[in-house]
C-alpha cells in the first residue's frame, strides 16, 4: 500500500509552522525512514500520518484513498512506540491480541494470529509473562508482534530502538528489516539516529527546521547531500565544514593553507562558501612542515578520530587507520585529497568532487530553507 | 578504628528505640481497649487492670442485647455504596479532566479542587436543609447522596491518570478504542492501585462519619456504628462499660480488615512495571 503525502503542513497557532509542505510518495513495501534532529517535527509527521494529530494543510492518501480527515482506526495501520506502549497489566499474549479484540475478531482467528506473530518474533515461550518480567529487547519484540498480528500493510515506528542498548539495537535493526521484507509491509520509521536510517532504509527523508531537506536513498544522501546540514548529519564523525571567501582573483583555488588547497574544475561566483570535507578524506602525516596541532585523539580500534586545530585556527576532524602514530599536541601535517563538497553561503550544495572520477553540479529540485 | 564503626550502631539503636517508643504510644490505647473489653464491668469501674473473670461475655451481651449488629449492617451498606459510587464518579470525572480536551478544563478543575478548602462543618447546615426538603431524613440515602463524589478522589485519580503514558492512549486510538472502552480497558486497570487506595480511604471516611449521621438519623434501623456506640452509652442509666468496650472492638474490626487488604495491594503496587 503506497502512501502519498502532498503539501502536508502542521501549525498549532496558524502562525508558526511545525511542519511545512511535506510531500513524498512512499511506495508499497518500502522501508521509508524519516530522520532528523530532536524537535524537527518527525514524530509530529508520523502522528499526522497515523491520525493522532490533525493535519492543518495538505492531503494524505493511503493506497489511493484520501484519509486526511479519517480517524486512526479507519486508516488501517499500526504503530510501534519508543517506550513500547505495552499494557503492564496484561500478559504478552493479551498485549498482542489487544487490538484484535478491540476490533471484535473471532477468538479462534485471534489465537492463530497471536501465535503466528509471537512465533515470528521468537517469543512463543514467554507468552504468559507480564511486560515487567521481560527485558527491553523482548518488550520491543512484543510491540512488534502486536503490529504484525494486526495484519495491516502499513506500519509506523517511532524511534523503536532508542531505549535499547547499542548491541541489542544493531541486532534489532536487522530483525526489523528482515521482518519488513518477509511481511512485505510499508514501513515508515522515525529515528534521530543517522546510522539506523542509513543501514535500514530504502529511502530516507531528512527533516530539519520544519522542512524537508532531502529525500533519497542512503547512498544518494551520503554521496550527494543537498545541503550542508544533510552533509553534516550523515557520517560519523561529522563532516568538516570550513568557511572560505572566494574571489575570482584566486583562480579557482579554494585555499586554506599550503596543504589544504582545492582546485575547482570550473568557475564559481565570488562570495562566501563552505567547503565540506569528510574526515576520511584528509590525510595526516608526521612531517617537518606542520600545519596543525592535535588536540584530542579518540581511539576506536581499527581507526582513530583525531581532532586538530589548523595554524589558521580552524578546527578539523580526521579519521586515520594509522593508530598509535600520533600523540596529543603533536605538530602534524594535514593534507587535502581531491574529494570535497562546496556549499554556498546558505548551505545549499552547489558542487561536489569525488576524487578524479566524477564531478559536477548537484541537481536537487528541492530548495531547502535554513539549511545551516 | 572502632570509633568509625560505633556511631552507626548507636545511631541504629537510637532509631529502634524511638520507633519502639512511638509504636508503644500508638498501640497501647488499642491494646488497653481490647483488654478492657474482656473484663467484667464491676472490675472496670474499680479501675482494675486485672480480673479473675476474663471472658468474652461482654461480646455476647453486646451482640444479644444491643442493636450493634444492625448498626454494623447499616454502616456496611452506607460505606460500601459510598465507596463504590465515589470510585465510579471520581474516576469518570478524573478521566474527563485528563483525557478529554474541552474549553476551560483546567479552570473547572481548580474550582472543583477549591471545594476541598471548605470544611465539612460549614456545609452541614445548608446540606441539612436540602436533604430535609427532599424528604430524605432518616434513610440510607441521606448518608450516601451527599457523598457521591469527592474533590479529593477526583484530584487523586487525576494525578494517577496523568501518569499513564500518552503512548497507551495513542496505541488505543489506533486500535479504535472509544473513550468508554479506553477508560474501562486501560485506564482503570492501569490505575488499580490508586483505585484501591481511594476505595480504602472513602470506605474508612464513610465508616467514621459521626456528625452528619447524628443529625440525620433518628432510628436504629438506619443509624451507623459510630453514632450507635454513642447511643449505647446514653441508653441506660448505668453504663455497662465492658459491653460498650466490646462493641467498640467489634466496630473496629471491619476497619482493620480494610486496612489489611489495602496494605497488601499497596505493597504489590510499588513494583508494578509500567512502560519502560
Amino acid at each position: 500500500m503506497g502512501i502519498e503525502l502532498s503539501n502536508i503542513s502542521k501549525s498549532y497557532d496558524n502562525q508558526n509552522w511545525t511542519l511545512k509542505d511535506v510531500s513524498v510518495q512512499i511506495r508499497s513495501g518500502e522501508f521509508f525512514t524519516i530522520v532528523g534532529p530532536s524537535g524537527c517535527g518527525k514524530s509530529t509527521l508520523l502522528r499526522m500520518i497515523a491520525g493522532l494529530i490533525s493535519i492543518s494543510n495538505g492531503t494524505l492518501k493511503i493506497d489511493g484513498r484520501d484519509v486526511t480527515n479519517l480517524q486512526p482506526q479507519e486508516r488501517a495501520l499500526t504503530m510501534v512506540f519508543q517506550n513500547y506502549a505495552l499494557f503492564p497489566f496484561l500478559d504478552v499474549k493479551a498485549n498482542v491480541s489487544f487490538g484484535l479484540k478491540a476490533r471484535k475478531m473471532q477468538s479462534a482467528q485471534i489465537n492463530e494470529r497471536v501465535a503466528n506473530a509471537l512465533e515470528l518474533v521468537g517469543l512463543s515461550e514467554l507468552k504468559d509473562r507480564k511486560p515487567r518480567e521481560l527485558s527491553g529487547g523482548q518488550r520491543q519484540r512484543v510491540a512488534l508482534a502486536r503490529a504484525i498480528a494486526s495484519d495491516t500493510k502499513v506500519c509506523l515506528m517511532d524511534e523503536p530502538l532508542s531505549n535499547l542498548d547499542a548491541q541489542l539495537r544493531s541486532k534489532m535493526r536487522s530483525e526489523i528489516r528482515e521482518l519488513q521484507q518477509k511481511l512485505g509491509i510499508t514501513l515508515i520509521y522515525v529515528t534521530h539516529d543517522q546510522v539506523e536510517a542509513m543501514t535500514m532504509a530504502d529511502r530516507i527523508m531528512v527533516l530539519h527546521a520544519h522542512t524537508v531537506q532531502q529525500i533519497g536513498t542512503p547512498s544518494e544522501i551520503y554521496q550527494h547531500p543537498a545541503n550542508a546540514f544533510v552533509a553534516q548529519f550523515f557520517g560519523t564523525p561529522r563532516m568538516n565544514l570550513l568557511s572560505v571567501h572566494y574571489a575570482s582573483k584566486n583562480q579557482r583555488h579554494l585555499k586554506f593553507d599550503s596543504y589544504i588547497d582545492y582546485l575547482l574544475p570550473r568557475d564559481i561566483e565570488d562570495g562566501d562558501y563552505f567547503v565540506g570535507i569528510r574526515p576520511g578524506e584528509l590525510e595526516i602525516h608526521t612531517a617537518d612542515k606542520a600545519n596543525a596541532v592535535i588536540k584530542n585523539i579518540e581511539y576506536l580500534g581499527t581507526q582513530s578520530i583525531i581532532h586538530a586545530v589548523l595554524d589558521n585556527d580552524m578546527e578539523i576532524r580526521i579519521t586515520t587507520s594509522k593508530n598509535n602514530t600520533f600523540c596529543l599536541n603533536d605538530h602534524v601535517q594535514i593534507r587535502a585529497t581531491n574529494t570535497y563538497f562546496v556549499f554556498d553561503s546558505t548551505g545549499k550544495a552547489i558542487f561536489f568532487n569525488k576524487g578524479d572520477v566524477q564531478n559536477g553540479y548537484t541537481d536537487h529540485k528541492q530548495e531547502p530553507a535554513n539549511a545551516l | 578504628m572502632n570509633k568509625n564503626i560505633t556511631p552507626p550502631i548507636t545511631q541504629r539503636i537510637g532509631q529502634i528505640f524511638l520507633l519502639l517508643l512511638l509504636a508503644f504510644f500508638i498501640l497501647i490505647p488499642f491494646l488497653l481497649g481490647f483488654w478492657t473489653s474482656l473484663l467484667p464491668t464491676a472490675d472496670i469501674s474499680k479501675g482494675a487492670l486485672w480480673s479473675s473473670h476474663i471472658s468474652l461475655s461482654n461480646y455476647y451481651t453486646a451482640i444479644t442485647q444491643t442493636p450493634i449488629i444492625r448498626y454494623l449492617f447499616n454502616s456496611l451498606v452506607i460505606s460500601f455504596f459510598t465507596m463504590a459510587v465515589q470510585l465510579l464518579f471520581c474516576s469518570m470525572s478524573a478521566y474527563a479532566f485528563v483525557f478529554i480536551e474541552f474549553k476551560g478544563r483546567d479552570t473547572l478543575f481548580y474550582i472543583f479542587l477549591a471545594t476541598m478548602m471548605l470544611p465539612f462543618e460549614a456545609e452541614v447546615i445548608p446540606n441539612f436543609v436540602t436533604v430535609r426538603n427532599m424528604g430524605l431524613l432518616n434513610h440510607y440515602a441521606v448518608m450516601i447522596i451527599p457523598f457521591l463524589t469527592s474533590a479529593f478522589g477526583t484530584f487523586m485519580l487525576r494525578q494517577a491518570f496523568m501518569q499513564i503514558p500518552k503512548e497507551l492512549r495513542e496505541a488505543s486510538e489506533i486500535e479504535g478504542l472509544s473513550h468508554w472502552r479506553f477508560y474501562a480497558k486501560v485506564v482503570l486497570p492501569y490505575s488499580r492501585i490508586s483505585l484501591f487506595t481511594l476505595a480504602a480511604y472513602s470506605f474508612l471516611a464513610s465508616w467514621n462519619q459521626y456528625l452528619w449521621p447524628m443529625l440525620t438519623t433518628f432510628s436504629d434501623s438506619f443509624r451507623p456504628v459510630q453514632d450507635g456506640l454513642r447511643q449505647l452509652q446514653s441508653q441506660e442509666t448505668f453504663n455497662n462499660w465492658g459491653m460498650i468496650q466490646a462493641s467498640a472492638a467489634i466496630v473496629v474490626i471491619p476497619t482493620l480488615i480494610v486496612l489489611f487488604i489495602g496494605q497488601h495491594y499497596f505493597k504489590s503496587g510499588l513494583n508494578e512495571g509500567a512502560v519502560k
